[in-house]
């Protein structure tokens, strides 16, 4: 195992249903995520990229291949590899403090007041000082992302992955959240995972790009994006990032006509398709 | 914070009734009173009678009725042993009913085991239960609130069970995943995560005992003390065919079921912050 290797995959499959129809959602998935890297993993919608966030997490154990973290089996859950979900999984019953200090308390790992001034920074680092005390439903969907990435990084977790943490977003606030997600990984190095169906916002935030086969899904290729950093968003702009995208693009395109094959109408949409492309 | 507690103590009843629900509220039921009073009249003034409305007492009429009412000692009695009734029965409907429909939700085996009978008496109407519980039980007193008890439980435990299963599993993994054991998401996920089914049972399990309760009472002739409950009063003034204190009785009853849903609604509103931020 190499120094930098926070997290392996080796020929993961995971099916699901019954004998009489069971069907292959991950097939043959390998897979390295460094350490102190941000590795974002895309693939056309439908191709499995949920089932592999919870394969990553251990909500769910591979039929075959193997998961290590840290070179020990993944066998379950754990603050070691946290997901930050799609839409918001903070707890309405909770204020922002409350709901950051969850994990900690729940494990009770730190000493009172040392968790009260790391809670306190981090919620001061993700801009919610004023809304410490309020309830989830009372925060902008941009601030109940924000929380929730601060209830996940107070945990200190080796990888941390974000299910498509900014989906659902309007356009503004999402630029909003890419800027400051990218600003936070910056300022510190930490392992992450991202999984989106955005192109765009994986070049911009990523050091390497997985992109997923059609379904079931497995690593089709991988991009390393070698734009400078500290990185904005103009950069989408540069040539580079262009041929980054085309090519990604292309592979994406590929991968999404396959679940279109197969009828007549569907070819006739796939030409007209191909073209605009 | 401070802006909004200053606001609260200038003067909550000021504040209620310069509110235009309120005032809505209040001409609404005028009206309904006038509207109802002009129906029973319309015989006296132009010869002619309303259909249904002609037939009932006046509120004029009432009300008269209600004053002298109020100086019977049995009236109260009849308050106070109703109360007493459906508030034991939604008591216990609530001890046995919560922790009852939280294991089935949390125990595959439990559920398994008892689901099946739960559902095959549920559907039996508590008034059903009368005779049978009658005669099981050594007082009718303790009948009366075992068939009271039956009409708010199958509720209860239902919402509970309901609640407890429509929880987002997200909330279960995350929780999972930042180190929860099985206590603990039972503790800081699913008790919390239920609470505002709890309460909506309780809501419509308190409205189903009243009913409950007073058909109870006519059936059983209201018990061997006197008074006899609300739905016992009512019987007996059908019964001495004074409609007027027939509907007294069942004002009464109104009242009653209000002051008891005002009272759930506001245990909700204090033990759930959450849900009244805006």
């Amino acid at each position: 195992m190499n120094q930098s290797d926070v997290m392996i995959l080796e020929n993961v499959s995971k099916s699901f249903g019954e004998d009489w129809a069971r069907e292959t959602v991950v097939k043959d998935l390998s897979l390295t995520i460094k350490r102190d890297q941000l590795t974002a993993i895309v693939g056309p919608s439908g191709c499995g990229k949920s089932t592999i966030v919870n394969l990553l997490a251990g909500f769910e154990l591979p039929d075959e291949g193997r998961i290590t973290l840290e070179g020990k089996p993944l066998l379950g859950p754990s603050k070691d590899s946290l997901v930050v979900f799609q839409e918001t999984a903070l707890m309405p019953w909770l204020t922002t403090y409350q709901n950051v200090v969850f994990g900690p308390q729940l494990r009770g790992d730190m000493p009172k007041d040392e968790l009260k001034s790391a809670a306190e920074s981090i919620i001061d680092t993700v801009g919610l000082r004023e809304f410490r005390d309020k309830y989830p439903l009372q925060l902008s969907g941009g601030m109940q992302r924000r929380a929730e990435l601060a209830r996940a990084l107070i945990n200190q977790p080796l990888v941390m992955i974000m299910d498509e943490p900014f989906r659902g977003l309007d356009a503004m606030t999402r630029q909003l959240m890419q800027e400051f997600y990218l600003r936070l990984c910056e300022q510190e190095a930490r392992t992450n995972v991202f999984v989106t169906s955005e192109l765009e916002e994986a070049i911009i935030l990523a050091d390497s790009i997985v992109v997923l086969s059609n379904k079931p899904a497995s690593v089709r290729e991988m991009l390393q994006i070698d734009l400078p950093r500290p990185r904005n968003l103009d950069m989408l702009n540069s040539t580079e990032a262009y041929e980054y995208k085309r090519h990604a693009m292309e592979i994406l395109h590929e991968e999404a006509m396959k679940s279109f094959k197969g009828t007549d109408t569907n070819s006739d949409f796939l030409e007209a398709y191909s073209r605009r492309a | 914070m401070t802006q909004s507690s200053k606001k609260e103590n200038g003067g909550i009843l000021k504040k209620i009734f310069s509110d235009l629900t309120f005032k809505r509220g209040i001409a609404s039921i005028l009206i309904f009173l006038i509207l109802w009073e002009i129906g029973f009249r319309f015989h006296e003034w132009f010869g002619i009678m309303v259909p249904f409305v002609g037939k009932i007492d006046a509120p004029t009429l009432v009300v008269a009725r209600w004053r002298e009412v109020v100086l019977q000692p049995g009236y109260w009695e009849s308050w106070y042993l109703s109360f007493g009734r459906v508030f034991f029965g939604f008591l216990v409907a609530q001890v046995i009913g919560i922790p009852f429909g939280l294991a089935m939700a949390v125990n595959k085996n439990f559920r398994g085991l008892f689901f099946p009978p739960f559902e095959i008496l549920r559907p039996i109407p508590p008034l059903a239960w009368v005779p049978a519980s009658i005669i099981f039980w050594p007082t009718t007193e303790l009948s009366i609130m075992f068939v009271t008890f039956l009409g708010a439980f199958y509720t209860v435990v239902i919402n509970v069970l309901g609640g407890a299963r429509s929880i987002d599993i997200q909330y279960l993994r995350a929780a999972q995943s930042m180190g929860a054991t099985r206590w603990d998401l039972f503790r800081k996920i699913i008790l919390p995560g239920t609470l505002p089914s709890i309460f909506i049972g309780a809501a419509v399990g308190m409205g189903i005992t009243w009913e409950v309760v007073l058909a109870a009472e006519m059936i059983s002739g209201g018990g061997q003390q006197s008074g006899g409950g609300l739905g016992f009063f009512i019987w007996s003034s059908y019964m001495g065919g004074v409609m007027d204190q027939v509907i007294v009785g069942m004002i009464s009853i109104g009242l009653a079921g209000y002051i008891s849903s005002s009272l759930i609604r506001y245990l909700g509103h204090i033990s759930m912050p959450w849900r009244r931020m805006f």
